[in-house]
């Protein structure tokens, strides 16, 4: 257990220490938001589809979680580069439970980061649909928080070096974040869209989220959840084991 | 006397490079053992394989009754190890880098915090525990990882190059303790040094190697008499041929060498 709570520690002390890193990732969300928010709200609102703040804001918690967690369990590369993953592999605790400290370091770290941004929209204007959802809200936020730094975790124990998390990020994050209905509903989109749209973990978590926080929603809030979770459990599973049988 | 790491045939290639080519040996219990060879001689593979860090290609270890292969788990409550490159977290301070090494290896929190102090104090960054790491000269950080490395008294202690740019004194003081830990709690020491006068004065066996083989193994006593030198150097000298290669090689030869010690450092 002390490997779990060594591991979490960690990630959260060095994401509260970095000055830039905290700026650089709430800047991105608030610039989006406020741009996009402001910009296309008019155009939406004419379009007959209501309040785009209100229909924006949960997907870019969504990104701006997904966005911080991959990136949390990809910086394992660093870890790799300085060394420090030397140390605690030879520790004499379960792999597991270090990857698992990781992963639920990043997860708090990406969770945290998605309620400051909740705050901060609704300074913008966004006023959620009641309060007594707002935990939901957060629970689904962790649980995306969850799946996409297992996702990255997973990245980071097969990636040798940073050179190939353009590549991730070009043909991974970006389109998982278009097609998530973060920026606008699928609904008009090619049959074929949607179809990989449905493959999407994303998409999932802004639906659910948007179920929580503005009480509309494409599918069954309970569906959404249950795919989050088990594509969750997948994933952690694979994370571990990848992270298991890191060789240096 | 008990023998404590045993070493079988042990091999480890990347491609077609032999890196470790099927070397065996055998640590006793309590023993202080040396392991040189010159750069890229395969030391630093050979502790990775021991340490569970990477796999063998071949062959057996046995590591305090478990082999690092097979049940990596019970290996690794056997050893600790200071690497021969950084492994310290830059963005923790000293102290939280030696409290989170106490955790990960269950060093009860007064003991943990009475060696810390105790450590710190020994290597002369009492003063600087709450300074993140990262602002640490590199002989500071080379001190820190030692100290980190001596706080939960392993049953076999690796120490890859661990006096690496440290100046004489610091040396020094370092092996004392060294040597007084192997004493008071029966550890078994297993490093390996590029300073051949540190390896004479503290191992009790050496192990010589070169080009992926153990070329000898001994006291340094019966390494200088089978050579008939003077003192340790003059010994792996001999053993390693450096010196006939030296006088003897063209200028490609040189040019090989040299990129063979650049690449070996990393
Ligand atoms: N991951 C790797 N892939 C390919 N070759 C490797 C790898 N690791 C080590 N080698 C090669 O294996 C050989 C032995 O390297 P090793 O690090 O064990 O040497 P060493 O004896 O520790 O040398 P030094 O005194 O310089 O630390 C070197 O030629 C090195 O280039
Ligand atoms: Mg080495």
């Amino acid at each position: 257990m002390n490997a779990i709570y060594v591991m979490w520690m960690r990630q959260l002390k060095r994401y509260l220490r970095s000055k830039a890193r905290i700026v650089g990732s709430m800047a991105q969300p608030l610039l989006f938001l406020v741009a996009l928010g402001f910009g296309f709200g008019p155009i939406y609102a004419k379009a007959g589809g209501g309040n785009y703040i209100q229909f924006l804001t949960p997907g870019i918690i969504g990104m701006s979680i997904m966005f911080l967690a991959i990136f949390t369990g990809v910086d394992m590369i660093w870890d790799r580069e300085f060394g420090f993953l030397k140390e605690t592999l030879v520790a004499p605790v379960p792999r597991s439970q270090l990857v698992f400290g990781r992963m639920l370091g990043g997860a708090t770290v990406a969770t945290g980061q998605g309620i400051i941004v909740l705050l901060l929209s609704m300074v913008a204007g966004f006023r959620p649909v009641s309060i007594w959802q707002l935990p939901f809200a957060v629970m689904v936020m962790f649980l995306i928080a969850l799946l996409f730094t297992a996702f990255g975790t997973a990245i980071g124990s097969v990636m040798e070096d940073i050179h190939g998390f353009q590549l991730i990020t070009n043909f991974l994050v970006m389109p998982m974040f278009f097609l998530s209905g973060a920026l606008f509903p699928l609904d008009n989109l090619p049959t074929f869209v949607r179809y990989v749209a449905a493959c999407d973990p994303l998409f999932y978590g802004v639906d659910a989220m948007r179920s929580f926080l503005i009480g509309v929603a494409h599918m069954n809030v309970g569906l959404d959840i249950a795919i989050l979770a088990t594509i969750s459990f997948a994933l952690l599973g694979i994370g571990s084991w990848l992270f298991s049988r890191i060789e240096l | 006397m008990t023998i404590i790491i045993q070493v079988d045939r042990l091999l480890k290639t990347y491609g077609d490079f032999k890196a470790v080519n099927e070397i065996s040996f055998n640590v006793q219990k309590g023993e202080i053992f040396g392991f040189l060879g010159p750069n890229g001689a395969g030391k630093t593979t050979t502790i990775k394989m021991l340490t569970t860090l990477t796999r063998p290609t071949a062959g057996k270890v046995t590591l305090d009754g478990h082999d690092p292969a097979v049940n990596p788990n019970e290996a690794r409550h056997s050893f600790g190890i200071v690497f021969q490159d950084q492994s310290l977290d830059d963005e923790l301070t000293a102290w939280e880098n030696m409290e989170y090494h106490g955790m990960l290896y269950a060093v009860p929190k007064p003991l943990r915090h009475q060696r810390i102090e105790e450590l710190l104090k020994f290597v002369e960054l009492w003063d600087r525990k709450n300074d993140f790491v990262k602002t640490f000269s590199g002989g500071m950080k080379r001190r820190l990882e030692i100290a980190r490395g001596l706080l939960h008294h392993p049953t076999i202690l690796f120490l890859d190059e661990p006096t690496l740019g440290l100046d004489p004194q610091t040396r020094n003081h370092i092996w004392n303790y060294v040597c007084r830990l192997s004493k008071e709690e029966g550890m078994t020491i297993f490093f390996t040094t590029h300073y051949m006068q540190e390896a004479e004065d503290n191992a009790d066996r050496i192990a010589i190697m070169d080009h992926g083989v153990i070329v000898a193994q001994d006291t340094v006593e019966k390494l200088m008499q089978n050579t008939q030198t003077e003192n340790l150097e003059a010994a792996f000298l001999k053993l390693t041929g450096n010196e006939l290669r030296e006088e003897n090689s063209n200028h490609t030869d040189n040019m090989r060498m040299r990129r063979r010690a650049w690449t070996g450092r990393r």
